[in-house]
């Protein structure tokens, strides 16, 4: 049962050839047994998973059970779980009970079986599930390795089997590279296509929900599943939800593949832009155009980043002060109070871009800072719209490098940053955008990053779906 | 690199308490972020017009009216330390 993918086991229950319960029940002992080396979770939940499969066969008596339902899933840490405990890595909400489930996962269904709360770096800021509260996540490809980040706890899971596919954010890569890492697929979908209602928010105008699955057909279900309008976010996109699996398998002929220039050359790991390429001849022979186009503004993508971000990261996280939840450090007046539980709650990397969005946004420095971003922002905006008149997908690598070594980039906020080079762009214009294995470089996964116009996740995930055929790549459960 | 003092008064606008050992740090490092940011300085924006959000959106409203909200209880029983029925802080200084 562990080998098959989601849309397979999906389809196995709906035949009534396994229950619900007998795969929450595969997915509970995979993740006792892995656990302890991967640590994919902040908190398991095996109990819940076997009660809530048991709803799930019960309702498929009477039939209405959407394909999906039965499948076992991985939820990262920042989405909101009723009554069961979110962290978004952080201490500063190690006891935090939300009241209400986030809406995506109401989209999924009443009885998800979710198998526990994925780890992550802290309110998913990093690139390598590092600076979570709860102990670093390891690469299940190789255990001194880091998953990426920061959904890397639900890149883990997927990648080791602790269930079937997961749901990760996505605010400058944070579902695309750890995919990438972990040798899985990552889907960040077009900003507002996917509620972000109940997602304990980072960046407001960046976030997004996304699939992290075995296979391209896996994220098409998935995010069929979680997919929709949701009047309690004000974001949120009035726009129809395609069947997303229609046309999965159309192929690439005459397709029009843009190669991104600015992403193909100088901070890319060889062994990475190596494996891209070849796939690139496998598109072009599947009867893809192929050309190569240039995103001048793209260089300035990071820095564009780390001003908006942070920025929306220090409004974000002021709600964290003690008053209304979470953890509170008394004190004598209300101010210290204030100083000491955001001491206290927060890591150094919350704590660094709180003080950079902070300095930012602060007298003096806005226009040269903020304003400017968001200038530079539209410009970005600008290259892709030109690129999208002459091509229908973009192709670049994922992440710069394969799997780095737990600890390596550690002390070093910038070298870190850079890991998001190729992803940020995609979240500043609101494209989707997908993240699919395409071979391995010493060993390690390297990912391959799709990107298309805004709602074009069905063309999107055709595309991904022939690169995926053309890779060198199956996926089994690791270690 | 960032002054100690700026490093400060920066975590005061912020609530943020920092050790005297945090400041040293965060003040290289911010200055190092910093730097490289700053090449986006070079580029003449003058009119390009600002992006908030990637789908322009503007204004959404829904209609005012009342749906189901949460109790006073329910609404405070994830509060750190409430007095009776209410959010409650220390003293105001």
């Amino acid at each position: 049962m562990l080998d098959l993918t989601a849309y397979e086991l999906a389809k196995r229950i709906e035949a009534r050839e396994i229950s619900a319960r007998e795969a929450a029940q595969v997915a509970n002992t995979r993740v006792e047994e892995v656990e302890g080396d991967v640590n994919a979770f902040v908190t398991t939940t095996p109990g819940l998973a076997l009660e809530r499969a048991e709803r799930v066969d019960a309702r498929m008596k009477n039939g209405g059970v959407r394909l999906w339902e039965a499948v076992p899933i991985a939820v990262k840490d920042v989405l909101s779980t009723k009554g069961v405990r979110t962290t978004c890595g952080s201490r500063i909400l190690e006891n935090f009970e939300p009241l209400y489930d986030a809406s995506a996962l109401l989209n999924y269904g009443e009885d998800i079986v979710m198998v526990g709360k994925a780890n992550c770096d802290e309110f998913a800021m990093g690139s390598s599930t590092e600076n979570s509260a709860y102990g670093p996540t390891r690469n299940p490809w190789g255990l001194d390795r880091v998953p990426g980040g920061s959904s890397g706890g639900s890149a883990a899971a997927v990648a080791a089997g602790e269930g079937w596919w997961a749901l990760g954010t996505d605010t400058g890569g944070s579902v695309r590279q750890p995919a990438a890492l972990c040798g899985i697929v990552g889907l960040k979908p077009t900003y507002g296509r996917v509620s972000r209602y109940g997602l304990i928010a980072f960046a407001s105008s960046l976030d997004q929900i996304g699939p992290m699955t075995r296979d391209v057909r896996d994220a098409a279900l998935l995010l069929q599943a979680v997919a929709g309008y949701d009047p309690c976010d004000s974001t949120s996109a009035n726009v129809e939800v395609p069947d997303y699996l229609a046309e999965l398998e159309g192929g690439v002929a005459g397709l029009r593949v843009g190669v991104v220039k600015e992403l193909m050359g100088e901070g890319i790991e060889t062994g990475v832009r190596e494996a891209v390429e070849s796939l690139v001849r496998e598109l072009e022979d599947a009867g893809a155009e192929v050309g190569e186009v240039s995103l001048p503004h793209f260089r300035y993508g990071i820095p564009t980043y780390y001003i908006i971000a942070p920025a929306e990261v220090s409004s974000n996280l002021s709600r964290f002060d003690g008053v209304r939840y979470g953890l509170r450090v008394p004190a004598d007046g209300v101010h210290e109070m204030y100083r000491r539980t955001r001491e206290e709650g927060f890591g150094d990397e919350a704590k660094r871009r709180i003080m950079l969005g902070t300095y930012a946004l602060s007298a003096g420095y806005y226009d040269a800072y903020y304003a400017q971003a968001q200038k530079v922002r539209t410009r970005i905006i600008e290259d892709f719209r030109t690129a999208f008149s002459r091509y229908d997908v973009l192709v670049s690598p994922t992440s710069p490098t394969v799997a780095f070594e737990i600890g390596e980039k550690r002390d070093d906020p910038l070298a870190m940053y850079y890991q998001d080079l190729c992803t940020i762009p995609v979240n500043l214009a609101g494209i989707p955008a997908i993240s699919v294995p395409g071979g391995l470089s010493d060993g390690l996964p390297v990912g391959v990053q799709l990107m298309s116009d805004h709602f074009t996740e069905p063309m999107l995930l055709r595309a991904a779906r022939a690169v995926e055929e053309a890779a060198d790549f199956e996926f089994t459960p690791k270690p | 690199m960032i002054s100690e003092e700026e490093v400060r008064h920066v975590a005061n606008l912020a609530r943020l308490g920092l050790t005297d050992q945090e400041v040293e740090k965060m003040g290289g490092q911010l200055g190092a972020i910093l730097e490289s940011i700053e090449q986006i300085g070079e580029l003449d924006l003058r009119d390009v017009p600002p992006t908030a959000n990637a789908l322009n959106l503007t204004n959404v409203l829904r209609p005012d009216e009342p749906g189901r909200c949460f109790t006073q209880r329910e609404a405070l029983s994830t509060a750190p330390d409430p007095v009776d029925d209410l959010f409650a802080v220390p003293r105001i200084d």
